[in-house]
C-alpha cells in the first residue's frame, strides 16, 4: 500500500490562542440564535406526511362501499409479531354482496404488536389492508390498543380501485347464465 | 417624592431594608437566569424553548399572559414551586449535618459579595455622585475575591460530605480550578488599582472609586478601562469564567465524566440553592467587570452619566438619576449575563489538563507580563 505522508503545518499564534476560532463559533451560534426555529410545536403543528409512509394498518371500502376484505387471512400468516386475528364470516345469500362469499367476522389488529412492517398490505390479494398516514396511537389500556373491525374501517375509509374485480366477476356469471357465448 | 421620611429611619433598619430589597431582587434575577439560559439554548439549538406552561386563571388576560408563556416565565414559576415543594431525601451515606450545611454554604458567599458591589450612584443636589451600595468599603475589590473565594468550600464540603467518588472528584477539581484561576484574576484587576490610586491621593480599592475615574472629562479620563487594559479585562474575562464554574470551565460538574459533579447526590430545593448561587455568583461577576472594565453606570466612553443627567435635564434630581443608573448598570450586566450564557453554549468543555495548563501556564505568565508591562507605563507616565 502507498504511503502518502501529509505534511502537518505547525498551528500558527492565532489558531494557537483559539482566539479566531471561539470567535468566529460565537458568529455561528448567533447566526442561529437570531435565525427562525427548526422544530415544529408538535400537536398544533402537524408534519407532512410524505408518500408512501407506512402508517397503522387499516381497512378500507371500495368506492361502492363493499369491504373489500374477503377474510382469506393471508395477512393474518404473514404478520411477523402476529398481531392479527381474523374470525372468517359467510356473506349471507340475500345480500347484494353475497358473490363475494366471504368477509371477516373479526378482524383484530393488536397495535401493541405491530411494527409497521407493511407485510400485510404487501400479501393482501384484495388491496383491502392499507398502512395509510395515521401515525399517533394512544390509549389508558391493552383494550384500548386493538383496532377492531368497525375502528380499522373508520380509519381506513374508502380508496380508488382500478379493478371491481369481483364486480367483473359477477357480470360475466351473469352474462353466461343469459346464454352465454360459450 | 418625600426621600427624607426613608432617611429618618434608624441607620440598622435602613441598611436592613437595603439589604433586604438587594436580596429580594437579586434571588429572583438568578433564578430567571435559568430560565434565560434554557431560552437561549433553546434558540441557539433552532428550538422555541419551555414556552407551554401558563396557569388557567392567568389565560384570559390578553397580550402580556401569551407573551409570559412564550417567554416561559410561568414555567419558572412552576419549577421554583416544584423545588421547593419536591420530595428531598438525603441519600443514606452521606454525612448529614455537611450534606446539609453545603448548600447553605454556598448561598452565604452568593448573597454577601453583592453588598460590596455597587449597582448605580446618583446624583445628590450639589452634584456630587453618590453610590448606591451597601457597603461602600474602601477594600471592595478585596472584599469581593475574599467572599467570592468562600464559595469553594462549599462545593468541596458537597463533594466531600457526599461520600460518593464522582461528587469527590468534583470536589478536588472544583478546589483545583478555583485555586488556579484566583491568582490570574487577583493578578490582572492590579493594573487597574495601579492608575486608580494616582500618587499624593487616597489610598483605595472601592469598585465605586474605579467607576468614578472612568467617568472623568478628557480623552484618556473617560476611557474606560475595558479599552486602556484589554489584556487584563480578557484575563479576567477568562477566569471570571472559571470562578463561576461556567462552560467552558465547569469542571466541578463536567456530566460527561463526573454524572453531575459536586452535586450528583444533590436533588430538589439543595440543588436548586447551589444553582441559584452559581447564578449569584455569575451576575456579581458580570458586575464587577462592569464596573472595572466598562464604565460601570457610564452610558458611554467619555459620556459619564453627569454629562447624560445634564442632557436629559435630571441633574437636580437624585431619584431619578439613581434609576437612571441602575438601569443603565442593569443593563450592562444583563447584557453581560447573555455573553455567558453565549459562550456556554457555543464551547465545547476544556479537559481537566487543558484547564490546569491554560490557568498555570498561560494565563498567570500572561498576568504577570501584563502587570509589569502597567506598572513600568503607569510609572513613566506619573513621573512625566
Ligand atoms: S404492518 Fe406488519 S406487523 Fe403490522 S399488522 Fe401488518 S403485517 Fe402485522
Ligand atoms: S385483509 Fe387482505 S390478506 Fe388480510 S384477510 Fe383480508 S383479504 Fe386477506
Amino acid at each position: 500500500m502507498p504511503v502518502i505522508p501529509v505534511e502537518r503545518k505547525p498551528l500558527t499564534l492565532a489558531e494557537r490562542t483559539y482566539l479566531p476560532q471561539i470567535v468566529h463559533g460565537l458568529k455561528t451560534t448567533f447566526r442561529h440564535l437570531v435565525a427562525p426555529n427548526v422544530t415544529l410545536e408538535y400537536p398544533e403543528q402537524r408534519p407532512e406526511i410524505p408518500g408512501g409512509y407506512r402508517g397503522v394498518p387499516t381497512l378500507v371500502r371500495d368506492p361502492n362501499g363493499r369491504e373489500k376484505c374477503v377474510s382469506c387471512q393471508l395477512c393474518e400468516f404473514v404478520c411477523p409479531p402476529k398481531a392479527i386475528r381474523i374470525t372468517p364470516g359467510e356473506i349471507a345469500p340475500d345480500s347484494p354482496q353475497a358473490h363475494v362469499e366471504r368477509a371477516p367476522q373479526a378482524f383484530d389488529i393488536d397495535m401493541l404488536r405491530c411494527i409497521y412492517c407493511g407485510l400485510c398490505q404487501e400479501v393482501c390479494p384484495e388491496e383491502a389492508i392499507w398502512l395509510q398516514t395515521q401515525y399517533s396511537m394512544t390509549g389508558y389500556t391493552r383494550e384500548e390498543m386493538v383496532n377492531h373491525k368497525d375502528r380499522l374501517y373508520e380509519l381506513g375509509g374508502t380508496l380508488p380501485d382500478a379493478h371491481h374485480k369481483w364486480d367483473k366477476k359477477k357480470a360475466a356469471e351473469n352474462a353466461a347464465a343469459h346464454g352465454g357465448h360459450h | 417624592m418625600d426621600v427624607s421620611l426613608y432617611f429618618n429611619l434608624p441607620a440598622w433598619l435602613r441598611v436592613t431594608l437595603q439589604g433586604v430589597a438587594v436580596i429580594v431582587v437579586l434571588f429572583p434575577l438568578a433564578a430567571a437566569c435559568s430560565m434565560a439560559e434554557r431560552k437561549i439554548s433553546a434558540w441557539i439549538q433552532g428550538r422555541p424553548g419551555p414556552n407551554r406552561t401558563i396557569p388557567p386563571f392567568l389565560a384570559w388576560i390578553p397580550v402580556v399572559a401569551p407573551l409570559l408563556q412564550k417567554l416561559g416565565l410561568f414555567q419558572l414559576a412552576a419549577d421554583g414551586g416544584k423545588f421547593v415543594f419536591k420530595e428531598d431525601p438525603i441519600p443514606g451515606h452521606v454525612n448529614k449535618v455537611y450534606f446539609v450545611l453545603a448548600p447553605i454554604l454556598a448561598m452565604i458567599p452568593a448573597l454577601t459579595t453583592i453588598a460590596v458591589v455597587p449597582f448605580g450612584a446618583y446624583l445628590d443636589s450639589a452634584g456630587r455622585t453618590v453610590p448606591l451600595v451597601l457597603a461602600n468599603v474602601d477594600v471592595g475589590i478585596l472584599a469581593v475575591f475574599a467572599v467570592a473565594s468562600l464559595s469553594v468550600y462549599s462545593v468541596i464540603l458537597a463533594g466531600w460530605a457526599s461520600n460518593s467518588k464522582y461528587p469527590f472528584l468534583g470536589g478536588v477539581r472544583a478546589s483545583a480550578q478555583l485555586i488556579s484561576y484566583e491568582l490570574s484574576m487577583t493578578l490582572s484587576v492590579l493594573p487597574v488599582f495601579l492608575w486608580v490610586n494616582a500618587p499624593g491621593g487616597p489610598g483605595t480599592l472601592s469598585l465605586f472609586d474605579a467607576v468614578q475615574s472612568q467617568s472623568q472629562p478628557g480623552f484618556w479620563g473617560g476611557m474606560w478601562y475595558g479599552v486602556l487594559m484589554p489584556v487584563s479585562a480578557f484575563i479576567f474575562l477568562v477566569a471570571l469564567f472559571a470562578e463561576t464554574n461556567r462552560q467552558p470551565f465547569d469542571m466541578p460538574e463536567s456530566e460527561a465524566d463526573l454524572v453531575g459533579g459536586f452535586h450528583t447526590e444533590y436533588g430538589a430545593f439543595k440543588w436548586s440553592l447551589f444553582f441559584v448561587a452559581e447564578y449569584c455568583h455569575m451576575i456579581v461577576g458580570s458586575g464587577v467587570f462592569v464596573l472595572l472594565f466598562l464604565g460601570g453606570w457610564n452610558p458611554l466612553p467619555w459620556v459619564s452619566l453627569e454629562t447624560l443627567a445634564g442632557w436629559l435635564h435630571l441633574a437636580g434630581s437624585p431619584v431619578l438619576t439613581g434609576v437612571l443608573a441602575t438601569l443603565l448598570f442593569l443593563g450592562k450586566v444583563v447584557a453581560f449575563i447573555f455573553f455567558f450564557m453565549w459562550v456556554r453554549w457555543t464551547l465545547p468543555r476544556f479537559r481537566y489538563d487543558q484547564v490546569m495548563k491554560l490557568g498555570w501556564q498561560k494565563l498567570l505568565p500572561l498576568s504577570i507580563a501584563n502587570l509589569i508591562v502597567y506598572a513600568i507605563v503607569i510609572a513613566l507616565i506619573e513621573r512625566a
